[in-house]
């Protein structure tokens, strides 16, 4: 067993965990954050996607220990104060979910998308999305959504969020 | 059509109100399967066969049970005791030709949660270990000790019922599961006298659903009072109930299922599994709860795949090009055993071959065989796709041998717009339809005049690329459905609906439907409906469903039925609170019920607009029963059955462009185009979002996947890395628009969206590929059009002979080697 120490949506964990102990589970099943899903086993669906260190990453492919430090924001640490975060409001805008089990792994991974200052043309989004899969959307609103959103966001803090080619 | 209630009627029906389910999901407080954990929980993992057909010369769990944290292990035969009855086929075809009698007793096999003494397909369930951490569980698995005789394995659809083929059920003599026959006409007549018959062969091949949500369950038991509550990832809980109960003997009383939130089904949890059983009994012998989840690899090998169906379709036509038969033989992959609706879903397409046209004479035979693979069923569209993929595109052939076209071969045939039931060839009575209102529309938004110029123009060339441009003229079957029909096709389960609408005391109303959602948004588009029939607002209604407690009766959701079944059994179920409330309000106005209107979302005297109830009004006093009228009993509540008369028959035109690059084999989608008529629209936002995922699905079958196993009956698609799902960087953006010809068979008009996409794009994107590759001197092409199969018939069209093969074959998908660059990407 390893001890770590992290900070999850602004709270700082410690616990004792196995090695092989994936970040995903320990999130879920350690810590209760059921809001990150799994949904394969090959790191190909991008269910998982959470923000470490500001960065996102698939939690089913970065071990526990791994994360040891770090500062790991789920989709339940999105929301600031009772306001959903603008990318939240998005994809409700714009009815960017429909079964929701990809969701909260789509919203981080558009989350970190715009803040890396990526392009928010189309085809920019849809390239920076290739790493999480829907089943249900089709995937015309999530785009849609991402675009509104980092539209909002840059309105609002043009400075750190950078990029769009539109 | 009648309006939903008075002048204010379509006050929430039609639009766009965002999803009330949302809130929940964007925050992570969605509460799938997997999420429930409980205290002294067990959880389950499953060893599987990695053979597709062997006899098991012996189990050894000795090993696995003295791993860390192992509670038990469980072979077959150590589980047997456990069973009342194999698990159920629901809708086991029998041979015959319909509607004649059967000729033949049902061919399905007994088919047991864990395999006592021989395997049939790889994955299927050799022996159960139960263990205090998922980890554990898995790791114990590893260590079960197996030794298979293997046997020779069936691993093709024609291979099943070739001669000398190896028999997957010896009882049965041979593969065939069933042959069910149609006629109607004397197809021979007409096709031998027809001075054109055109005649195509199509494979579709084995799909995997992918539900993004793997399955789940958690089983709570209370072993004092023998009940158990079953939280599982379905589609059908009610069914899961009923089939818990004949299968393991507890008395139905005693199970609560609850489907909580679940994360998509597409037909693959339409389905009651041999994990579910499993789990229930293992809780009631172990009176501890017990959870499963399943893993994606291992969902790929054990939850049920859709398709897998070779058709011989022929049409029979006049010179011109005029439909007069149409003639399709069938041959089915049901997989190792008859799954719950499996050898029904061929049936599911067979009244309707000939799509959107007639025709004087119809046949359609089907042959059901058992193969050394995971078993087959429902997968979204069910038959509706096969059957329209093969109407779709022999509509193209058609129309490159006459000389027209395709549009105009489509125009020609379509039946005249109607808005009452006809009855056609393949016998169904269509409910109504404007077909070539959707194909204008479609021609008109795509610019399909200003396509067919430029391909004239540029000899099939833009920028390099072949440009293609493929039609889809679809209609399908949806709202299952008629009981009194399901009986004689020898479905076991009824059609009909269940709704209770219950109006509290302060004004809030309650939906209890049987229909249980996986992503639909049921929640949203029943209160709209709710809300216009009652006078009060979405946001004052909850709907409960998913839970047998709850919704103590239902059928679940499957085959498009939750609006046309549950949503009309709740419109007619309001309608009766509604004339309750008339009976209250004249009571409390004092005037007789003749002298009220229901206008602006109350009971208002007529000519006296300030005497008036509203619905939350007379629901208070309806509580307090202070003042009833005579005979009426307090509470104002109702409750409705809606069995429907009739399918519903959504329809459309889909139409897509793609350019091809001959050099690569890549295919790029420029433009799609989704003009459907789903009747009338309770919420075009979700109507849309139903279209779009619908498209993306049926493009992925199009293009993109394929169940691929090797001649040992290894799935070599094994995984989310090698099975290829699209992403949003190989799909296009979509154009929808929308025609509105209400069902004549519903108070509602309504139709039904849900499966749609996935009928009507594979064959519009095929015949866009086949129209592209026409230009290079490629005759025919199927799915799916991977780059590599495309680069392929290219290469044999202009050189005259195939590439060298590349082994294994089949492996359509060549996931590994294609990027987004090259495939697809978005136009």
């Amino acid at each position: 067993m390893r001890r770590i120490a992290l900070t999850v949506n602004g709270v700082r964990r410690e616990a004792e965990v196995e090695p092989r102990l994936l970040l995903v589970y320990f999130l879920r099943e350690t810590l209760g954050l059921t809001g990150t899903n799994v949904g394969c086993d090959t790191s190909s669906c991008g269910a998982c996607t959470v923000l470490m260190d500001g960065q996102s990453v698939k939690s089913c492919t970065v071990l526990a220990v791994q994360a040891d430090g770090s500062e790991i924001t789920t989709i339940e640490g999105l929301a600031a104060d009772g306001q959903l975060h603008p990318l939240q409001e998005a994809f409700r805008n714009n009815h960017g979910l429909q079964c929701g089990f990809c969701t909260p792994g789509m919203i981080m991974a558009g989350v970190g998308l715009i803040e890396s200052g990526a392009g928010m043309g189309e085809e920019e989004v849809r390239l920076g999305l290739e790493g999480n899969l829907c089943r249900c959307t089709g995937y015309q609103n999530i785009v849609k959504a991402i675009q509104e959103a980092a539209g909002k966001m840059r309105e609002a803090a043009p400075a750190t969020v950078q990029g769009g080619s539109e | 059509m009648t309006q939903v209630a008075g002048p204010e009627a379509t006050r929430w029906v039609g639009g766009g109100l965002k999803r009330k389910e949302d809130p929940k999901l964007i925050t992570g407080q969605g509460r799938y399967t997997d999420d429930i954990a409980l205290p002294g929980m067990l959880w389950l993992a499953f060893a599987r066969s990695p053979v597709a057909h062997a006899t098991i010369a012996s189990i050894d769990t000795t090993a696995a049970k003295e791993l860390p944290g192992v509670v038990a292990v469980y072979t077959g035969e150590e589980l047997a005791p456990e069973w009342g009855a194999a698990m159920p086929c629901a809708w086991p075809v029998t041979s015959r030709t319909y509607p004649g009698e059967p000729t033949a007793d049902a061919r399905v096999p007994d088919h047991w949660p864990v395999a006592r003494d021989r395997v049939r397909y790889m994955g299927e369930i050799v022996a159960v270990v139960v263990a205090d951490t998922r980890e554990h569980a898995v790791d114990a698995t590893e260590a079960i000790e197996v030794d298979y005789d293997e046997l020779p394995v069936v691993d093709g659809i024609e291979e099943a019922v070739a001669e000398g083929a190896p028999v997957i059920h010896e009882q049965f003599g041979s593969n065939e599961q069933y042959t069910w026959n149609l006629r109607n006409g004397d197809v021979d007549k007409v096709f031998a006298e027809a001075p054109v018959v055109v005649a195509e062969r199509y494979f579709h091949p084995r799909l995997i659903a992918n539900a993004i949500e793997p399955r789940s369950i958690v089983v709570q038991p209370v072993p004092a009072q023998g009940e158990f509550t079953v939280w599982t990832a379905t589609q059908i809980p009610h069914f899961v109930r009923v089939f818990l109960t004949l299968i393991l003997g507890i008395p139905e009383t005693k199970i609560r299922v609850i489907a909580p939130e679940v994360g998509g089904g597409f037909g693959s949890k339409l389905e009651v599994y041999a994990e579910e059983f499993t789990a229930v009994a293992l809780a009631r012998k172990l009176g501890q709860p017990i959870k499963w989840t399943e893993s994606r690899s291992e969902g790929y090998l054990s939850t049920v795949q859709g398709r897998g169906v070779i058709q011989d379709m022929e049409v029979a036509a006049t010179e011109e090009g005029r439909l007069l038969g149409v003639r399709v033989k069938l041959q089915a992959d049901m997989g190792a055993y008859a799954s719950l609706c499996g050898p029904g879903i061929p049936i599911l397409g067979a009244f309707h071959y000939h799509g959107v046209y007639d025709c004087q004479a119809y046949s359609f035979t089907c042959t059901g065989v058992y193969t050394n693979r995971t078993p087959t069923d429902a997968y979204r569209g069910a038959g509706r796709p096969e059957a329209t993929y093969a109407a779709e595109r022999i509509m193209d052939a058609l129309a490159r041998r006459v000389g027209k076209d395709p549009a105009e071969v489509r125009a020609m045939n379509f039946i005249p717009p109607f808005d009452q039931p006809r009855v056609t060839a393949g016998t169904l009575e269509y409910d109504s339809g404007n077909y070539q209102a959707a194909l204008d529309k479609a021609k008109q938004l795509v610019g399909y005049d200003e396509l067919r110029r430029e391909q004239q123009a540029g000899d099939g060339r833009r920028d390099g690329k072949l440009l293609g441009v493929g039609i889809s003229s679809y209609m399908e079957v949806c709202g299952w459905a008629p009981s009194q029909v399901l009986g004689p096709l020898q479905y076991a389960g009824g059609g009909w609906e269940r709704a209770s609408v219950r109006c509290n005391p302060t004004g809030k109303v309650t939906v209890v439907v049987g229909t249980s959602p996986h992503g639909q948004g049921h929640a949203t588009t029943f209160s709209q409906i709710v809300a216009d029939d009652l006078g009060v607002t979405p946001d004052d209604v909850e709907v409960l469903n998913g839970d047998t407690s709850v919704a103590t009766w239902g059928l679940d959701s499957y085959g498009s039925r939750s609006l046309s079944a549950g949503g009309v059994a709740i419109h007619k179920a309001a309608e009766r609170v509604r004339e309750r409330a008339r009976v209250l309000a004249a009571h409390e106005l004092e005037v007789a019920e003749d002298d009220l209107e229901w206008t602006d979302g109350k009971w208002q005297v007529r000519g006296a607009p300030d005497r008036a109830k509203t619905i939350p009004e007379l629901a208070f006093s309806a509580w307090t029963a202070h003042s009833m009228p005579e005979g009426v009993e307090p509470v104002l509540d109702a409750s409705a059955v809606y069995d429907p008369p009739n399918w519903t028959y959504p329809s459309g035109t889909h139409i897509c462009v793609v350019e091809v690059d001959p050099e690569t084999g890549s295919t790029r989608i420029k433009q799609y185009v989704a003009v459907d008529d789903c009747g009338t629209i309770i919420n075009p936002l979700v109507v849309d979002g139903q279209v779009m995922g619908g498209v993306a699905q049926g493009i992925a079958e199009a293009l993109y996947e394929e169940a691929v196993y090797d001649e040992n009956g290894t799935l070599l698609t094994g995984n989310m890395s090698t099975y290829r799902i699209p992403s949003a960087a190989e799909l296009p953006g979509y154009t929808l628009d929308k025609t509105v010809t209400p069902s004549s068979t519903n108070p509602l008009g309504v139709k039904g969206i849900g499966e749609t996409g996935t009928i009507a794009a594979p064959p519009a994107v095929m015949n866009a590929v086949a129209d592209a590759l026409r230009f290079v001197g490629v005759e025919f092409i199927d799915k799916p059009a991977s780059a590599e199969k495309v680069w392929r018939v290219v290469h044999e069209a202009e050189h005259g002979q195939a590439p060298p093969e590349r082994t294994p074959e089949g492996g359509g998908t060549g996931a590994a080697s294609m990027t987004p660059e090259e495939e697809g990407g978005v136009a």
